[in-house]
């Protein structure tokens, strides 16, 4: 079956979440029940939230010499907050798990084919 | 006289390349193998004679060629045609990666009417750009090449052809499927494809006439497949009254351009050159949506094209119920054109000072690159007695507009303005 990403996209840098606020609870909340129906569907393949964006290293292999700098890869306000690899029947059935993610995490998701195995 | 090949090809050629696509799961396979059996159709037909039925024809002949190429090509591309075939429901309305074996391929080519819709619902995907449903709506459907399709865009051909490829790539890597979106889902997607439609219809209404006769019908092509949506889905109201709206504004085609090239407003239109054929169909089709009670704002527009298309004259419209008919578009639209609509509505029936009134009412910052409201601003300016305001409102229209024929009308009016001085 088919598998697509679906990852979740924050508007503006963000340092540590607050768990204990009310807004986070109640996202954490909703994204729990949606990963307990995407297991109910067997659509889940893997899904998870990463630290900001700030935490992240690049690093580069050329011709053996490595090297690392720090931050994101992309050097612009969006970046990516977490993901979810699904199986899904098609483009329409990944849509419609897309829309409850967007739902479940209050924010935009971007669908993405992977290639096939 | 027979049919010219061109004609059959026009009327034929969405509906094959539909059942192509079913049959072999792919839109460019489906696509060479139609081309091939027309081309093949080209040379023979001219000696023996067209066929009773030659869509038909087309179909059977694309559908061998095709499968004669796969068996050829079969050992090195069977995993890769099964990987990226798109999604072909089953008869149970499943979806799902049971590629028919390639010896199963002739039990699925009838021809199966909703292909059509299918491929409707494909090249109006919502995944895709509203530029790119039109390019590729206009390929599959019409039959038209991506030179005519640049053409009738204005933009080059390299950037038409660019976007249907990535169109089609986008639709295979992401395993869309070939099938008619199920009843919760049809509102949403339907409205997609009827907005195409009528994108392109708008765009064949609106499009520089005489300047290029290379130009395909936009307008016409439209209404063809205006015609096909409605046939296919009788009982969907807003597919007809998207019908009703182009056949009642492609009546009034004949009087907008006067014998000398010029735009004529709705206002000062010959109405004995509206035509009457058209009205009539358009007419009953409203009838028709108004029965069923369920309001669309397509069958809204297309009632208040029937009520023009009613006034034997300019001053004899029935304004209040077009202004009636804009409140209830409004209620389902609210946006900033239907209001500006409704304020020029107003101004007939109130007089141009309510009617500027209730335009200068609207947040000007959505409309400001909107040439309607700034040609609406300045008449209605002019007629309320504020000339100097008006010479600038319709110099801001003729900055926007990329017609030279509406340009010019908007320099005819700003230069009358002089006689109000």
């Amino acid at each position: 079956m088919p598998q697509y990403l679906i990852s979740v996209w924050h508007d503006e840098p963000y340092d540590d979440l607050d768990w204990a606020s009310p807004d986070m609870q109640r996202r954490g909340a909703q994204v729990s029940e949606f990963n307990a129906l995407l297991e109910a569907e067997s659509a889940w393949v893997f899904g998870i939230g990463l630290r900001p964006a700030s935490s992240a290293t690049v690093v580069r292999a050329v011709g053996g010499d490595v090297s690392m700098t720090d931050g994101p890869y992309a050097e612009t306000k969006e970046q990516m907050g977490g993901f979810w690899i699904i199986e899904a029947a098609d483009l329409d059935a990944a849509l419609d798990w897309a829309a409850k993610a967007a739902a479940a995490c209050e924010g935009p998701v971007e669908v993405r084919p992977t290639e096939d195995a | 006289m027979p049919e010219s090949l061109d004609a059959i090809f026009r009327r034929e050629a969405g509906r094959c390349t539909a059942t192509l696509i079913r049959v072999l799961g792919d839109i460019d396979l489906a696509e060479d193998a139609v081309a091939e059996a027309f081309a093949l159709a080209a040379e023979r037909w001219p000696i023996h004679g067209v066929p009773p039925n030659p869509g038909g024809w087309i179909t059977t002949t694309a559908r061998n060629r095709a499968i004669d190429r796969l068996r050829r090509e079969s050992t090195r591309t069977d995993r890769h045609v099964a990987a990226h075939r798109l999604y072909v429901e089953d008869a149970d309305g499943v979806a799902g990666d049971h590629a028919p074996e390639l010896a199963d391929l002739d039990a699925f080519v009838d021809v199966v009417p909703d292909d059509q819709l299918r491929l409707m619902f494909l090249c109006c995907h919502p995944a895709l750009a509203p530029d790119a449903q039109v390019a590729l709506t206009l390929r599959l459907l019409g039959g038209l090449d991506t030179g005519e399709i640049a053409r009738a865009f204005l933009v080059p051909e390299a950037t038409l052809a660019q976007r249907i490829v990535r169109a089609k790539r986008k639709l295979r890597d992401n395993h869309a499927s070939y099938r008619v979106p199920r009843p919760a889902e049809l509102p949403a997607r339907l409205h997609a494809v009827l907005a195409t439609v009528y994108l392109i219809y708008t765009e064949g209404h609106t499009a520089t006439t005489g300047d290029d006769l290379s130009r395909v019908d936009l307008s016409r092509e439209a209404v063809r497949l205006g015609r096909v949506l409605t046939e296919l889905m009788p009982d969907e109201p807003e597919a007809v009254g998207l019908l009703a709206l182009m056949l009642l504004t492609e009546a009034r085609q004949p009087a907008r351009t006067a014998g000398d090239g010029t735009m004529v407003r709705l206002a000062d239109q010959d109405r004995s050159r509206w035509d009457r054929s058209l009205i009539a169909e358009g007419h009953d089709l409203v009838r028709d949506c108004l029965r069923r009670n369920q309001p669309g704002p397509f069958q809204i527009q297309a009632a208040i094209a029937a009520v023009h298309a009613d006034a034997a004259t300019a001053a004899a419209t029935d304004w209040a119920q077009i202004v009636a008919l804009y409140d209830q578009l409004y209620a389902l639209r609210p946006n900033a054109v239907v209001a500006l609509n409704r304020a020029i509505a107003i101004a007939e029936l109130q007089g141009p000072v309510d009617g500027l009134a209730a335009l200068e009412s609207l947040d000007p910052a959505p409309l400001d690159d909107y040439q309607p409201y700034h040609a609406a601003h300045a008449d209605l300016l002019a007629r309320a007695g504020r000339p100097e305001a008006a010479g600038a409102a319709y110099q801001r229209a003729i900055d926007l507009s990329a017609n030279p024929t509406e340009r010019d009308f908007l320099r005819r009016q700003r230069a009358a303005l002089a006689d109000l001085r």
